[in-house]
């Protein structure tokens, strides 16, 4: 059974580019987790830029590199499963295809996982961009038994095949060397071996070359099949101008697409109804709902292609599914768990407090700098500036840095993916499911990264559950001023204490959120990988990347925001607003009146409460603070607002409204807290 | 039929959920009738072919036992939830009200009821599974689409399902129904549990906990919540 597309869509014109030379667009799409990263590392090395698709929330990667004499754009695509408009990620993908039309997809399928990876790739070629086949992670699936004949699948599919080990740099040339032919000669004209055979006759003497000719596609029985190409007929006679090919849409239609039913709705009645009424004799045969039968036909497609170009050896235990079976091992797993999340802390505080403290020492002047707040107003702005940047360099990064580094590891190796696994039920108590275990732990460094990060989590509405939480995760400056006040004046108990406390009210506090954000949490639906040894030039960009947001987001704020309250204090204008919350901080915390500044500075940032304390007191608090009140300081510092950098990200992912509520609850939480703390705490302490 | 044949088999469903077979001391308890009347129940189910019984080696539902267990337990639990979740009624009353009326309830209101309250899947009270229904279909989707005019004509599945979640770890099924909103469908076709699938549990976690599955040479773990609306037919062998 050969299956042979109808011809139906022009080639699509591109006026940026030519395809003799000079400049291309590459576009590498796939699954998540087979390598595609690698390869956009590994083709464009240094040169990207790393942003997000315009007005979405969604990652965007872009990268250049000349290859024998061509200017190549290499545009990474989110790593998704299918091309419905389940999420953001699938949607921008389509969109970008069809609209931008790329001069070339790379498909890169992970050969370990063929069949799946496959019913994406049918799904791409119903896209009619020109595309290669990147059959990469060969070296993962020699490991578990299975060899896959390349050039078979290439026959099956109709679009060349270049099996790669991306990892090792294995076929990365060959592969490019591909898209770029494959991109200059759009058309592919060479005849494939499922051509000749079963070609319908209307198809044969329509006779006109496109590229869709020799790609192979999903079929359907009952005769149903005609009635797709009758559908793509009309859709192609009414002229619809939408980018989108003709046969794709009328897919998109039978699934019943809410996206693309809308857009032609408004444009053409007759396909609507055309498409219902095939959509409902699809049912009738396949006696499954429209949209399951597309999926269930690609995926028999993708079943038949996978068995005969891949054959399975054996089926024996590698070392790797030893080791994971420990990690989700019933009491093992929980145990793999805690040493994974305790480890990842453990060394970043021990490789942090080392590379803050050579820092500090190798550059004398890169002391934690006290605030200035008298004198000249150039000297406390600079004074501001400096002190920003000096927090950021010795205080913020020695710690942040080598938390992701292992953090990534721990990711692209798949072991956090065992202890999502693990921890879901728990997560679920927080209305979240286990992939929230990944932004949380990123918390533990910055605030600003973690929510970033909650991308990974399917709805807006577990995203703000997931950054609520983070918001009150003892990232690295709280941890400053538990540490600051807390151990190094009344005790290392009590500072564990304050951290244990700071777990407990982030967990009652989502709790509480949970009844203000109605709804419910879908389910963990999550691919777990085969562990494997972690991409070195994956690790260095990913925390590059992370590293790298917080410099451009959260230094500035630093600088300039340290100077800014260091010259309204200077000038008087805090007083005031201090004065004002007085009785909140003096009457309820029972902290002294110079509080209410202090909370003002650890706005910006929050160890600045600690280091302005300092300036203005002197270097031992504990004259000044009775232990009570540097607990109770130091647990509403910690609680009170997001800083600055933390609002500003917020802003930027939500929205204020929802930033302003989050930053609201925070402040409502920290007084509460503060204030049960200052009644209760002189009893005990 | 009489509402006490119901009684024991939906004690028996739910007894022989967690072991194999069910001691008529066990029954006894669960029902809190005496030991001796419960012999003589079993005897006389033995009889009509529901259950597998013979002195000392516990009872097990026959097929035909299971099925018409299972479809009285489906309704008692349609009930509480409608009871709880329309009614408002509280979860310390719904138990006892559901026992009066389920053995009222006709198959064609009980699949209204069901599509009602969008496909619920656990019971109000303790949270317990509500067994699928046994028609024919691969989702409550095309459910929806049959409408209530023509219940009858709609084909039965001849074997049973069970859920993904009731498998052992290393135990196979073949993808039959799933239950729940297209959304969740949509992403579990994408991933390729499209019906008829053959998927392996590889491991089942507590607490209520994930499960990981194989099937089409790739791993997927599923929170309970999906899982458990999965419904499939074993593979033996």
């Amino acid at each position: 059974m050969a299956n042979i597309t109808s011809c139906h869509t022009t080639t699509p014109v591109k006026q940026e580019s030519n395809h003799n030379g000079k400049h291309l667009t590459i576009a590498l799409a796939g699954n998540a987790n087979v390598g595609k990263s690698v390869i956009f590392n590994q083709l464009t090395g240094s040169h990207q830029t790393i942003g997000n698709w315009p007005g979405k929330t969604v990652d965007s990667a872009k990268g250049f590199l000349t290859f024998e004499g061509n200017d190549i754009t290499i545009v990474d695509l989110p790593g998704i499963y299918s091309l419905s408009t389940f999420s953001l990620e699938e949607l921008v993908t389509r969109d970008y295809i069809a609209h931008d039309k790329p001069d070339v997809i790379i498909d890169v399928i992970g050969a370990p996982v063929l069949e799946r990876n496959l019913f994406f790739t049918l799904q791409l070629m119903e896209m009619d961009t020109p595309m290669v086949v990147c059959l990469n992670q060969m070296d993962l699936a020699e490991a578990k038994g299975i060899t896959i004949d390349a050039n078979k699948l290439s026959t099956w599919l109709g679009v060349p095949v270049i099996p790669t080990v991306a990892a090792r740099g294995q076929g990365i040339p060959e592969l490019i060397g591909s898209a770029i032919e494959a991109a200059r000669h759009p058309v592919n004209k060479e005849k494939t071996s499922v051509t000749p055979a079963n070609v319908p006759e209307d198809d044969a003497k329509r006779g006109t070359v496109h590229r869709g000719h020799n790609r192979r596609r999903a079929r359907f029985r009952g005769g149903l099949d005609a009635g797709v190409d009758e559908l793509t007929a009309l859709i192609e006679s009414e002229k619809l101008n939408l980018g989108y090919p003709p046969r794709w849409l009328a897919l998109k239609l039978l699934e019943g697409d809410t996206n693309i039913s809308e857009l032609i709705s408004s444009k053409s009645a007759n396909i609507i109804n055309a498409s219902d009424v095939l959509a409902q004799k699809i049912e009738e045969v396949y006696k499954q709902p429209r949209f399951a039968a597309v999926a269930s036909e690609r995926y028999s497609l993708a079943n038949q292609i996978a068995g005969d170009v891949q054959i399975q050896l054996s089926i024996k235990p590698t070392f790797t599914d030893r080791l994971d079976r420990l990690a989700t091992q019933k009491v093992f797993g929980y145990v793999t768990s805690f040493v994974v999340i305790a480890g990842l802390l453990l060394w970043t505080f021990v490789v942090g407090n080392l590379l803050s403290t050579l820092l500090s020492n190798a550059f004398g002047f890169f002391q934690p700098v006290n605030p200035q707040v008298n004198g000249h107003i150039l000297s406390i702005l600079w004074n501001g500036l400096f002190g920003g940047f000096v927090a950021g360099v010795t205080l913020v990064l020695p710690f942040v840095i080598p938390f992701y580094l292992l953090l990534v590891m721990m990711e692209d190796s798949g072991i956090l993916t065992r202890v999502a696994f693990m921890l879901d039920s728990a997560m679920h108590q927080m209305g979240l499911h286990g992939k929230a275990i990944i932004p949380l732990i990123l918390g533990y460094g910055c605030s600003v990264p973690a929510i970033a990060t909650t991308r990974i989590m399917g709805t807006r509405r577990e995203r703000l559950l997931a950054s609520f939480a983070i918001t009150f995760a003892p990232c690295a400056a709280r941890t400053i001023i538990i540490f600051g006040l807390v151990s190094a004046y009344v005790g290392i108990w009590w500072a564990l204490a304050l951290y244990a406390i700071d777990l407990v009210v982030m967990f009652a506090a989502v709790k509480v959120a949970l009844r203000a954000i109605p709804g419910e949490t879908p389910g963990l639906i999550m691919e777990m990988h085969s562990f494997k040894l972690p991409s070195f030039s994956v690790v260095l960009k990913q925390t590059w990347g992370r590293t790298k947001s917080l410099i451009f987001l959260v230094f500035p704020l630093y600088m300039l925001g340290s100077a800014a309250v260091q010259v309204l204090y200077a000038y008087g204008i805090l007083q005031p607003v201090s004065n004002f919350m007085s009785p909140l901080t003096v009457r309820w915390l029972g902290l002294p009146a110079i509080a209410g500044i202090l909370l003002i500075f650890g706005l910006v940032r929050k160890e600045m409460i600690l280091l302005t304390m300092t300036a203005i007191f002197g270097a031992n608090l504990a004259v000044v603070l009775t232990p009570v009140q540097l607990i109770v300081l130091a647990l509403v510092g910690m609680l009170y607002i997001p800083c600055l950098s933390t609002i500003s990200i917020l802003i930027k992912e939500f929205g204020w409204k929802s930033a302003a509520a989050i930053s609201a609850a925070n402040l409502v939480t920290a007084v509460l807290v503060g204030g049960i703390a200052a009644k209760v705490l002189p009893h005990i302490v | 039929m009489s509402t006490s044949t119901d009684e024991y088999l939906e004690a028996l469903y739910n007894l022989t959920r967690e072991s194999d077979s069910a001691s008529t001391s066990a029954i006894s308890k669960r029902l809190n009738i005496s030991p001796a009347s419960v012999t003589e129940m079993m005897h006389k189910l033995a009889g009509e072919g529901y259950v597998n019984y013979s002195p000392y080696q516990g009872v097990t539902l026959t097929p035909k036992g299971y099925h018409l267990a299972e479809k009285m337990t489906r309704k008692h639990r349609l009930l509480e939830r409608f009871l709880h979740d329309v009614l408002k009624i509280g979860n310390d009353k719904v138990h006892k009200e559901a026992c009066e009326m389920e053995h009222a309830l006709s198959d064609e209101t009980a699949r209204a009821m069901c599509q009602a309250l969008k496909s619920p899947d656990s019971c109000p009270d303790d949270g317990q599974l509500i067994p699928p229904c046994d028609l024919r279909f691969s989702s409550c989707d095309e459910c929806r689409k049959w409408g209530q005019n023509d219940a009858e004509n709609i084909s039965k599945r001849k074997t049973s399902v069970i859920s993904m979640t009731a498998l052992k770890e290393n135990q196979e099924g073949r993808i039959s129904f799933i239950r729940g909103d297209n959304k969740v469908l949509h992403r579990l076709l994408d991933l390729g549990l499209t019906p008829d699938t053959k998927i392996k549990v590889c491991r089942v976690s507590q607490l209520k906990g994930p499960v990981e599955i194989a099937l089409r040479g790739s791993r997927l773990a599923l929170g309970d919540e999906i899982a458990r609306n999965v419904f499939v037919e074993k593979v033996t062998g």
